[in-house]
């Protein structure tokens, strides 16, 4: 029993260790880059509970969310249709791989030429670097359905629809959602991106702005709080998975869908 | 590598097609900037950025700033596969090893990179290396994960037959660990890539260090939106080329592989 215990446990050792190495480092350090920690918390109470959630927090994550959402539903239907049409995925590959590969923080002047600095500009960039993980996985997804199976479902005279909605996406949706996950965290760098240039407010803003200012604890309060995001929004998104995808788990058990190498998770 | 299996003629046609893609997106546009759809002074046609792009590339500075980039891009890659891989494969036959940091890797994977760029401006400055620090803390989480997969992946029959008959501990890594788990590696090292240009484009436009991104700033707001669109060209075909080496490097070195031949017969 107490060895279980000590099994489940030993995973938290490592995280409580360096925290508490951390704060009996700093205090007598009196580093000025690496302030103390009850320093840190306590700026972080003081910012973040709940002075500047609506108007630092709120705009970020709705931006973020937004700009996903668009991302899953352009990135799906193109790459389903990109998946089924050979004609159409040869011509749209060179496009596809250069749009893929380029860095999308270098769009961002361009798109405060054509959106100006409002929120258009950050979706903008948000969704051409988030886009290609979920594309690129639906366009794989697509290309791995069983043929026999739609070949039936055709030859029965099942509507189109009936036959996107149950052959199609359930046996694409591995492919989709490990896209999808990749796009997130990609989504949220971009997010931080384009909120450091040409913005007046949002979290990489503040970040940003803090350490300008030279205000090192606001700084360190910031790049936690985005750390907790984006271990949160993993963990959110996890859980989804699992739930909408529990039939393929428990089929295919120990075989987690690997993500196409573009998972560019950073 | 998909039509290498297919005979000749049909590979022209797909060339064909692709060329007709890439002819249709790049005359739209052409043809977007001449009818004045989009502001001239904004967005110049497309044919003016390439003859930009021809004329910077006969001159010195294109290629400098490349250089600054790709130095960026180089250094904090070999920094973060030379920590990554041994600590991966370190992590991934010690299980126990492995629970005691799975937490800290957890939480530290998703935290976005970018978040980061002010702690670096402060310790680093703006130079090479705190380009190299960001690029470097960003992708040895991609690496590190893809060596501990690629590890624990290992086929344990293979491990068993190998100490049954006695092999040492350096034969079983060299003969069975090393090469089952390059193929997870190198497609870390490719994920790596792609992220590691986005972070020195960023740090680039964002903070100011010199490069590629430092130009595209540059040019923007010299007003010199032609040199814009050609440098934010060139960034995109950079990372198309290092994409296309890293897969044409895997795809050489890994022949042998089982997930390699699988895609070549696709």
């Amino acid at each position: 029993m107490t060895r279980r215990i000590g099994y489940l446990l030993l995973p938290a050792i490592l995280p409580i260790a360096v925290l508490l190495g951390y704060g009996i480092w700093s205090i007598p350090a009196q580093n000025f880059y690496f302030p103390p920690l009850p320093e840190i918390i306590g700026f972080f109470r003081d910012i973040w509970l709940f002075d500047r959630i609506g108007s630092d927090l709120v705009p970020s994550l709705a931006r973020m969310l937004s700009a996903y959402a668009i991302s899953i539903g352009l990135g799906v239907p193109i790459g389903l249709a990109l998946g089924f049409s050979r004609l159409l995925r040869t011509a749209c590959e060179p496009v596809v791989e250069f749009l893929r590969a380029l860095p999308a923080p270098a769009l961002i002047p361009f798109a405060l030429l054509i959106f100006g600095a409002g929120n258009g500009s950050k979706l903008f960039v948000i969704v051409l670097g988030a886009i290609w993980p979920i594309l690129l996985n639906s366009l794989d997804g697509a290309r791995g359905v069983d043929r026999t199976q739609l070949d039936m479902a055709r030859s029965y005279q099942v509507p189109r629809l009936a036959r996107l909605r149950h052959i199609v996406l359930p046996a694409a949706s591995p492919r989709i959602f490990a896209g999808m996950r990749t796009s997130l965290a990609i989504a949220l760098i971009l997010m931080v991106v384009s909120e450091m240039v040409a913005s007046s407010h949002g979290l990489g803003y503040f970040v940003l702005q803090a350490q300008r200012s030279f205000a090192i604890p606001e700084m360190w309060t910031g790049i936690i709080l985005l750390g907790i995001l984006g271990f949160l929004l993993n963990a959110i998104f996890l859980r989804i998975e699992n739930r909408v995808l529990f039939w393929h788990r428990a089929v295919t058990r120990k075989r987690p869908t690997k993500a196409r190498s573009e998972a560019t998770d950073a | 590598m998909r039509s290498s299996v297919s005979p000749a003629p049909a590979r022209f046609t797909d060339l064909g097609i692709r060329i007709a893609g890439v002819c249709t997106v790049l005359a739209v546009f052409e043809l977007t900037a001449r009818t004045g759809l989009l502001p001239r002074a904004w967005f110049p046609p497309i044919s003016e950025m390439y003859l930009e792009l021809g004329k910077l590339a006969f001159g010195w500075p294109l290629w400098v700033e490349i250089g600054r980039t790709l130095s960026g891009w180089a250094l904090g890659i070999g920094l973060a596969a030379v920590l990554a891989i041994p600590l991966g494969i370190a992590l991934g036959t010690n299980n126990l090893a492995y629970r005691l940091s799975k937490a800290v890797i957890e939480f530290l994977r998703p935290v976005p990179s970018v978040a980061l760029i002010p702690l670096a401006v402060l310790v680093y400055g703006t130079g090479l290396e705190m380009k190299t620090f960001l690029i470097a803390f960003a992708t040895f989480w991609p690496i590190l994960l893809q060596t501990i997969y690629g590890v624990q992946g290992v086929d344990p029959v293979a491990m068993d037959t190998a100490r049954c008959y006695g092999l040492p501990q350096s034969a079983r890594f060299t003969q069975i660990i090393a090469p089952s788990a390059a193929p997870f590696i190198a497609t870390g090292l490719r994920i790596a890539s792609a992220i590691a240009l986005v972070l020195a484009i960023t740090a680039e436009l964002v903070v100011g260090a010199p490069g590629l991104g430092q130009a595209i700033i540059v040019a923007q707001s010299g007003a010199n939106a032609t040199r814009m669109y050609a440098l934010i060209i060139v960034a995109g075909l950079l990372g198309w080329a290092l994409n296309s080496c890293f897969q044409f490097v895997e795809r050489r070195l890994l022949r042998w592989h089982p997930a390699q031949r699988g895609e070549e017969g696709r």
